[in-house]
């Protein structure tokens, strides 16, 4: 069943969870700071945000999404949207500011090490 | 699979989380519709555009909940589920894997079952066993231990505070006529509050009460067992108040003991229970209620919860010396010794010990070798899995995932072969009794396996599987990426590191097997030295027969007579050569008489007490079982009651107390009475082939006479005939008395070898199966190589090798393995067998014909098993695989 799917297809979701884990974590954290928002709305933004580069599929999203209510980073209720849909919404948690804002400041690092090695400094050897 | 859910809120919680998942990503849908369609596009193609960048909502679903607290389980379903699918798929492997498991397993099981009902909790019924302890006496000096008598059974009861209860109780018997037929029955004189202190109500009726254990023979009463009850009348439910002649004496049953009790002694099921008051009804010997030198209690206490066997030894060992101190013309050098019920010096549970360890030892190599075999199938189809296994990590699976992948399929094959083992072990443990010679102890196993045994099954199942799932699981989760890529290519025969652990295995397995092959052939050894040696009398034509007047409830006269005008006719009979009496027949489970003896002229030491034991007997016993009288006379007619008592003695006690003396026409003071020694005997066994030489004499049935003895009969005639020309002269003198069975001399020897014939059944059966799993190893391994090094093997034959080559370089292989296996074992054995201890009986534990017997069916074992994979190494056809 889901083993087979694992071992048979190479682009199957679990590979991308494993892949993106940290990442898309960090990524979803920091989409909440702007307020609550539903899983459609979160894909949406980040798709959004990144300028159509990062494509998060429902099947990474909604095992972070479940995964950080687990951890207590977000927490998740039912509202009514807009359009009267039963939505469930997430917003984030005090931990889960805490731990956005460690990530940040550890992406930030990686950030600047990866700009780092991209640009070269110019050598200074004589 | 049906997975247990821990419970019902749970459950809820659950279903309620799935809804929500479902509804959270139809919202989701559902929204990504409405925006392609605000786009733009018409509802269909907005629907299919929406589920087609959505993916597959199942897997979604799937790794989502995957991240839900008690996911485990799911996991483990999933595992499962996985795990089934994998085994069904390579049925023969499943097979054969559950197929050794089950046997290692079940072996175990049994065992265990066997310990736990013989010696942990032998008594079935009885309540909280693990706090009862036996109460056995000591003599200074002498080794091993002795009963009680009832006035320091009292003391003891009185003056300790470290016990809930005491018990007291003493095997004895009564002959029952079942139809024409004289039965031996067993029951037991008990204290009064003998069914409180176990915890044991009687089904009907009552138990004793305090008072029935007091006064002489003045309380006939009984409680009988269940089965007598049933068999005898037939389930009667007005038995209450009725009478049963027990001895010669009615007595009024006043209950019933509950089904499945036995009673408190290991081998042999109690039918009636009497109290102690009763004592003399049942004892020959006399009055023993008020005389604290008479010592015949067998006594158990229940310690109080918390209270350890040390502590409550000190408190007797004193409440000892202060008895010892108060009456020191009884008690002079006599101690109190506690034993755990599975020591008991009482009863059989402590012969059977010996046996027990050796089939526990047996028992854990089969499991070890079973498992080794299942490693090795599991090694080998790791190795077919490499494929798959490498897959699953390209793609992400976590090592560990891996790992647990692995446990599980190992923790499947170990339950299914579970639930198989215990299904052998019901079986086995109606093998313990199978094995045991008929006329031998008569084994009482709890009809149902404890739940005790099936958590220690359950624990070793758990280990096995760690032991044999994770093997596998080593080489697998440190599968390297980049190798593995690289084909699989067979090496030499034998050469990469996996087929090191295979080899391992098997080595571990056949010194396992060499080991227990030599245990097998020691016992063998044994068992052949204990049929072929000499009792130090007749084993053949020889016959006997237990004759119970006392059951009959003739008066002492009437005794005298019958066994005298039966003797009379016993000779009439064509074909008997010589016939006698004696109370005790050698080597029967019954104890011979015994007392302290003061030997005119000799010395004792400041704290020997001597001490012999004897035996009561006819004129004529020496030369009916073939003892030679080594000088002196035999007893004759005229020495009975009127005459001057005289003895009989044997080689051991001559040499003992007079030296370098003729010991014809001195005295030997027994029990108050002067008894002039008129013969020697030579030295015989007594008891057991085994027991060590020791001090014994013979006296006069006639001056020392007993109502229950037994005829011992020299004849050319077959059991059959004899049997029934003796059961029409005893008819002739009383029609209403049925004749007890009879049983050859050899029979009576050889139920002494039960223990040995014991272990031998189970170290032949367990080492067969040993060798047999070892065999399959073996096989396996060298198949596996074989198969693994075709290419290399058909090149050899390109380059030039013959077929004779190949077959000599596989066997030569194989041979390495297992003689490396048998120098192994051989070391192991060294050590092990002196394990076997009393169980070897003029065999040295390391016994070079055993040694060498184990090591040629090893050999032979393995060239069986080698021969086959070489033979089709052999049959290789190059062409063939080069072309692959």
């Amino acid at each position: 069943m889901h083993a087979e799917h694992a071992m048979a297809k190479k682009d199957s979701p679990v590979s991308r969870i494993e892949l993106l884990q940290g990442t898309l974590d960090f990524i979803v954290l920091q989409t909440l700071r702007w307020g609550p928002r539903h899983g459609y709305g979160i894909a949406q933004m980040i798709r959004a945000g990144s300028r159509d580069v990062l494509q998060v599929d429902t099947g990474s999203l909604y095992p972070a999404l479940h995964r950080l209510e687990r951890q207590g980073a977000i927490a998740a209720g039912w509202e009514v949207s807009e359009n009267n849909q039963r939505v469930r919404v997430y917003r984030l948690t005090a931990a889960g500011r805490k731990q956005l804002a460690a990530e940040r400041s550890k992406w930030a690092q990686l950030a600047d090490a990866i700009a780092g090695i991209m640009v070269p400094p110019t050598e200074t050897q004589a | 699979m049906n997975i247990p859910w821990p419970g019902g809120a749970n459950r809820e919680r659950r279903e309620r989380r799935e809804e929500d998942l479902n509804a959270e990503l139809r919202a989701h849908l559902r929204m990504a519709e409405a925006d392609r369609v605000g786009r733009g596009e018409s509802p269909e193609a907005a629907a299919a555009g929406a589920r087609r960048e959505f993916g597959n909502l199942g897997e979604v679903k799937h790794v989502t909940r995957a991240m839900w607290s008690g996911m485990w389980l799911d996991r483990l379903t999933q595992d499962l589920r996985f795990g089934f699918r994998m085994l069904r798929r390579s049925p023969g492997f499943s097979i054969l894997a559950i197929l050794c498991l089950t046997l290692g397993i079940g072996a175990n099981a049994a065992v265990y079952s066997w310990i736990e009902g013989i010696l942990l909790r032998p008594y079935p019924k009885v309540v909280q066993q693990d706090r009862l302890v036996v109460v056995a006496g000591t003599i200074r000096g002498t080794p091993g231990a002795d009963e009680l008598s009832w006035p320091d059974f009292l003391d003891l009861e009185r003056n300790s505070t470290l016990f809930e209860s005491f018990a007291a109780d003493k095997i004895t018997g009564t002959t029952l006529s079942i139809g024409d037929r004289a039965e031996r029955t067993s029951g037991q004189i008990v204290s009064a509050n003998y069914f409180d202190a176990i915890g044991v109500r009687p089904f009907l009726g009552r138990g004793f009460e305090p008072a029935e254990e007091t006064g002489r023979n003045a309380h006939p009463v009984t409680v009988i067992s269940y089965k007598m009850w049933h068999d005898r009348f037939q389930s009667d439910p007005q038995i209450l108040g009725k009478t049963q002649r027990l001895n010669g004496l009615p007595h009024t049953i006043i209950g019933v003991a509950p089904e499945g009790f036995n009673g408190t002694f290991v081998g042999y099921a109690m039918q009636f229970w009497v109290p102690a008051s009763m004592q003399e009804t049942f004892d020959q010997s006399g009055y023993k209620l008020e005389d604290r030198g008479a010592r015949w209690v067998e006594s158990f206490a229940r310690l109080k919860p918390g209270v350890t066997r040390e502590q409550a030894q000190v408190e007797l060992a004193a409440v000892a010396r202060r008895l010892e101190a108060a009456y020191p013309e009884t008690n002079k050098g006599r101690g109190i010794e506690l034993y755990p019920l599975w020591k008991s010096p009482f009863n059989n549970a402590g012969a059977l010990f010996p046996t027990l360890r050796i089939a526990l030892v047996v028992a854990f190599f089969v499991l070890l070798i079973a498992c080794a075999n299942v490693s090795n199938l599991l090694l080998v189809r790791a190795f077919a899995r490499q494929h798959e296994m490498t897959v699953r990590l390209a793609v992400g699976s976590g090592r560990g995932r891996l790992v647990r992948q692995l446990v599980t399929e190992g923790l499947i094959l170990s339950a299914v072969a579970a639930v198989g083992g215990l299904v052998v072990a019901h079986w086995c443990r109606n093998l313990l009794v199978l094995v045991i010679p008929p006329r031998g102890v008569a084994m009482n196993l709890p009809a149902a396996t404890d739940w005790r045994v099936l958590v220690i099954a359950a624990g070793v199942c758990l280990l096995t599987t760690l032991l044999f799932g994770l093997v596998p699981a080593f080489p697998a989760s440190k599968i390297n990426l980049a190798s593995a890529i690289k084909a699989e290519t067979g090496g030499v025969v034998g050469g990469s590191g996996r087929s090191r652990i295979r080899s391992a295995l098997v080595l571990v397995q056949v010194s396992l097997s060499f080991v227990l092959v030599v245990g097998a052939g020691l016992l063998i050894k044994s068992l052949q030295g204990m049929r072929t040696a000499s009792p130090g009398f007749s084993t053949e034509n020889v016959l006997i027969t237990a004759l119970d007047l006392n059951s009959a409830g003739y008066d002492p006269q009437r005794k005298r007579v019958f066994q005298d005008e039966l003797m009379n006719r016993v000779h009439a009979i064509a074909g008997v050569q010589s016939a006698a009496y004696a109370r005790i027949a050698p080597f029967s489970y019954r104890t011979y008489s015994s007392a302290p003896i003061v030997i005119e002229g000799y010395q004792a030491g400041a704290d020997e007490q001597p001490a012999a034991d004897y035996d009561e007997v006819s004129p004529d016993f020496f030369a009916t079982v073939g003892i030679p009288l080594v000088s002196g006379r035999d007893f004759a007619r005229n020495d009975d009651e009127t005459a001057p008592p005289v003895a009989i003695i044997n080689e051991a006690m001559a040499t003992q107390y007079w030296p370098g003396l003729n010991p014809l026409g001195r005295f030997v003071q027994v029990k108050g009475r002067r008894v002039e020694v008129v013969g020697v005997a030579r030295m015989s066994k007594y008891g057991a082939l085994t027991e060590r030489s020791k001090a014994f004499f013979y006296v006069p049935l006639r001056q020392n006479f007993a109502g229950v003895v037994v005829l011992h009969l020299r004849t050319s005639l077959a059991r059959g005939p004899m049997g029934l020309a003796l059961a029409r002269e005893i008819h002739a003198l009383d029609p209403g008395l049925a004749p007890a069975e009879l049983v050859t001399m050899r029979e009576q020897v050889d139920r002494k070898s039960a223990a040995q014939t014991v272990a031998l059944s189970l170290v032949g059966i367990f080492g067969g199966l040993a060798l047999v799993l070892a065999g399959i190893g073996l096989y396996g391994v060298m198949s596996y190589a074989v198969s693994q090094s075709k290419r290399e093997l058909g090149l050899r034959m390109a380059l030039g090798a013959r077929a004779s080559d190949l077959l000599r370089l596989v066997m030569k292989h194989g041979l390495t393995l297992t003689a490396g296996g048998v120098v192994l074992g051989a070391a192991a054995a060294l050590g092990l067998t002196r394990l076997m201890g009393d169980l070897l009986y003029k065999v040295s534990p390391r016994d070079p014909v055993a040694f060498a017997a184990a090591f040629a069916v090893m050999a032979a074992a393995s060239l069986v098993a080698c021969f086959i994979p070489a033979w089709r190494a052999s049959r290789t056809d190059p062409a063939g695989v080069l072309r692959q």
